[in-house]
């Protein structure tokens, strides 16, 4: 993976510096909170309900099992003992103070970590395809692209304070992992007939409160002009997307009024004179950059281990989780391993100390120190030999990481909503963990097969119940009553479409029995071998909407006393939420 | 007192702001060196360009290709932030430098503060007049925060790539360290 030299490391201390002395003039008085909010917002501090929460940026979703140290010290020195994984490959901790928050930099700068631009009016963390390098069907590696965008995009002088947040995706694979059509700038590396690579860049994306699937802008720019194609479609929107109303401020809705081929007009009218000039990439930085990126020490192995197979053959748990958490890997004798955050009864997405100092173990003896978040909020462990993957099983369920789930039903997205976030109208986490255990029986999720269950507490999508096949979001009728809407038919990656509300909302208990009526009519309708959002897109969604309303809820909506207080099992402290 | 190449000196140049009843046609324009709006210049160019020193400033809703005869006249272009978090000004300024040819003072104006001086400057501005609550002093060392850039812009025109050789990966490096 990418190793800082001396000017990496060289800006990312004087960032420390910088940002020490705002913390300083910010305590002192010298800055007004107003003054200090869009200073620490590029740097990834939100005021939260509680406290303080950092993001730190995980780019394009890669660490080393040495950061994942750092981060299980971070989680015990400052915060209550445990993180959160997001769904843009980051690490999120909920409980800071904000005169820790320059040790905290120094402390992630020592192993070349920051929060740069994780939050605020600026190119966020670009976000990538989590199995990059060792996908079978990638057509490109997309990580040294990653690194270059990385290093064009921080601290670019022009771009700091544009409209509104802006986040690029870069997949390389020929199924899209990393959600490029819900992106501001979604890039699609490919090679041309001649065999050159280049990219597909699709722009406009962007989920929020107006939902829509990336244009493209252009079908094809060569590698050499990558970022200065990027370069002009972002100068075009800082100068000319809406800054007087935050919810039409996105790229998205620019686009959408000026018509994408309007727009493209613009952006190549910049281009023209950049096209060529001295900020056009070299084949030399790329080729320095990749690296960094080149294959590990891989033994020459064969795929089907003999032993594997017996140890599959005895024992079900096991074989559930070679059939959901483990993936292909292009060489032989290796697998790429997904270790679930999902846990039902965990918080989607949340990690303890000891389960990250773990994991960082898990990355050193079995796939070479490297880790990957993906953008579901998992871990990957992606040069895994397969001779070694009953001892990683039986280690890594030692630590609760092996709930064969990726893909299924309880591998839900979920935002922090109401536990945590001022603008929720729902409670996100304790619904994910309300439907985890409705559902939790295996054999059960394993037969529903592949479905994205994804949930957000309000409208701002955290959660990208957009995308989910099915989408729960927190609504607010009158009284600040939580209610929840459901859609369905949403979906990422190569066939990206925006889920349909499927009717009236519902409320919190009622949920997961929706959710078991909508599997019923799928159970009822599919046809062999199909996934429930292929029986979706077949049947439509009339026949699920009849089915769900057509007869009452006999869920019991008793007065849940301790409404306020979720305590997942692993938090010593709980914590609730003073809207409910 | 304002920021310009780099150190504290004294300005005796007056931004002229239309209140409400004013209108770019009839203000009158004082005497003395004033930075005109925009607007103004362009209703009243041939009184104005007779002056022997005049300056214009842009909102960061206005394009700057509007001034782009007359680039030659100005003593000083100025460009406001009416907001800190308004980024407008930016692509403005480098426009102004990188696009139109601009070589004169060019001057931020407005919400200016510290903690946009060192992103200010990389894309062509060299004159800074800093909120007048406060310490000018201070803000000057904004304009130091960061010893090195990775990306092009008005003040490199080369991004780091291309400035300086940087080590990759080799096995070679790896036994070194
Ligand atoms: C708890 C504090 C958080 C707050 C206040 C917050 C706020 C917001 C807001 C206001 C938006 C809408 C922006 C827009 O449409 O322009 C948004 C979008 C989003 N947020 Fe968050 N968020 C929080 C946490 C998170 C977390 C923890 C994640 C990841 C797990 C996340 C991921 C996203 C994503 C993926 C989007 C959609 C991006 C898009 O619109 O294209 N957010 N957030
Ligand atoms: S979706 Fe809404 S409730 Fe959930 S984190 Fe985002 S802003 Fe908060």
């Amino acid at each position: 993976m990418y190793r800082y030299d001396e000017y990496d490391q060289q800006i990312v201390n004087e960032r420390v510096k910088q940002y020490r002395d705002q913390v300083r003039r910010r305590l002192s008085g010298e800055l007004t909170e107003e003054e200090f909010l869009p200073l620490r917002l590029q740097n990834g501090l939100y005021m939260q309900i509680h406290a303080y929460m950092l993001r730190i940026a995980v780019p394009y979703g890669l660490i080393s099992s040495k950061q994942m140290r750092m981060f299980a010290h971070i989680a015990r020195k400052y915060d209550r003992g445990y993180g959160h994984f997001t769904t843009r490959q980051n690490i999120q901790f909920n409980w800071l103070k904000l005169e820790d928050t320059p040790d905290i930099l120094a402390d992630l700068a020592s192993v070349e970590m920051h929060a740069i631009q994780t939050s605020g009016n600026c190119v966020r963390n670009i976000t990538s395809d989590e199995f990059a390098g060792v996908a079978q069907d990638e057509v490109v590696d997309p990580r040294p692209y990653a690194e270059i965008l990385r290093q064009w995009s921080t601290f670019h002088p022009e771009f700091a304070y544009l409209p509104r947040k802006f986040k690029i995706a870069i997949s390389g694979g020929k199924e899209d992992r990393a959600a490029v059509y819900a992106h501001d700038i979604g890039l699609s590396a490919t090679k041309n007939a001649q065999g050159e690579v280049g990219f597909r860049v699709l722009v406009g994306g962007g989920l929020g409160r107006t939902p829509i699937i990336g244009s493209e802008i252009c079908e094809f720019v060569p590698w050499q002009h990558i970022l200065t194609y990027v370069e002009s479609i972002l100068r075009i929107y800082n100068q000319y997307g809406r800054r007087d109303n935050k919810y039409k401020a996105r790229i998205k809705i620019l686009v959408k009024a000026l018509g994408i081929d309007e727009f493209k007009r613009q952006v190549e009218a910049d281009w023209a004179d950049l096209k060529d000039g001295h900020g056009t990439l070299t084949i030399e930085e790329v080729n320095r950059v990749a690296t960094f990126f080149t294959d590990p020490d891989y033994e020459k192995l064969t795929d089907h281990d003999s032993q594997l197979n017996e140890f599959k053959a005895d024992s079900r748990s096991f074989s559930n989780w070679m059939l959901r958490n483990v993936k292909a890997h292009r060489v032989p004798g290796y697998a790429i391993v997904v270790l679930s955050l999902k846990k039902p009864g965990n918080a989607p997405g949340d990690a303890t100390a000891e389960q990250m100092d773990a994991i960082a173990d898990l990355a050193e003896r079995y796939s070479f120190g490297e880790l990957r978040v993906t953008h579901k909020q998992n871990l990957v462990l992606a040069d895994v030999r397969q001779k070694d993957l009953v001892r990683l099983w039986q280690e890594a369920t030692a630590h609760e990481l092996t709930a064969p789930n990726i893909g299924l039903l309880t591998d839900i997205i979920s935002c922090p909503g109401a536990e945590f976030c001022t603008l929720a109208n729902a409670r996100s986490i304790p619904l994910a963990q309300l439907i985890a255990e409705r559902f939790e029986d295996w054999d059960f999720q394993h037969d529903i097969g592949e479905i994205t269950l994804n949930i957000s507490g309000c409208v701002n999508a955290c959660g990208q119940h957009h995308i989910g096949n099915i989408g729960i979001t927190g609504v607010e009728k009158k009284d600040h009553d939580e209610w929840y809407q459901v859609s369905l038919g949403g979906a990422e990656g190569n066939l990206s479409s925006i889920g349909k509300i499927i009717g009236p909302s519902f409320t919190f208990n009622q949920v997961p029995e929706v959710i078991d009526r909508l599997l019923q009519v799928y159970l009822r309708e599919r046809l062999e071998a199909e996934s429930f959002i292929d029986t979706v897109r077949r049947i439509g969604h009339v026949p699920f909407k009849e089915h769900v309303y057509a007869t009452d809820f006999v869920v019991e909506e008793e007065e849940i006393v301790d409404k306020h207080v979720v305590v997942p099992a692993q938090y010593s402290v709980p914590y609730y939420s003073p809207r409910f | 007192m304002i920021i310009k190449n780099k150190t504290i000196v004294a300005d005796d140049w007056i931004v002229l702001r239309l209140n409400e009843q004013e209108s770019a046609e009839n203000v009158a324009v004082p005497e003395g060196k004033m930075i005109v709006p925009l607007q103004v210049w362009l209703q009243q160019r041939d009184a104005l360009q007779q002056r022997a020193e005049i300056g214009v400033w842009l909102s960061s809703a206005e394009r700057p290709e509007d001034l782009k005869d007359d680039l030659n006249r100005f003593s000083v272009i100025a460009v406001d932030f009416p907001k800190f978090s308004d980024g407008r000004g930016y692509s403005i300024a480098y426009n102004l430098r990188a696009r139109l040819g601009y070589t004169g003072e060019l001057r931020a104006i407005g919400d200016v503060l510290r903690d946009q001086l060192f992103y200010m400057q990389r894309v062509g501005f060299d004159a800074f007049a800093i909120r007048s609550d406060r310490n000018i002093e201070d803000a000057l060392k904004g304009l130091t925060d960061f010893s090195e850039v990775y990306q092009t812009s008005f003040d490199h025109k080369l991004p780091l790539f291309r400035r300086v050789p940087r080590k990759g990966n080799s096995a070679a490096d790896m036994v070194n360290e």
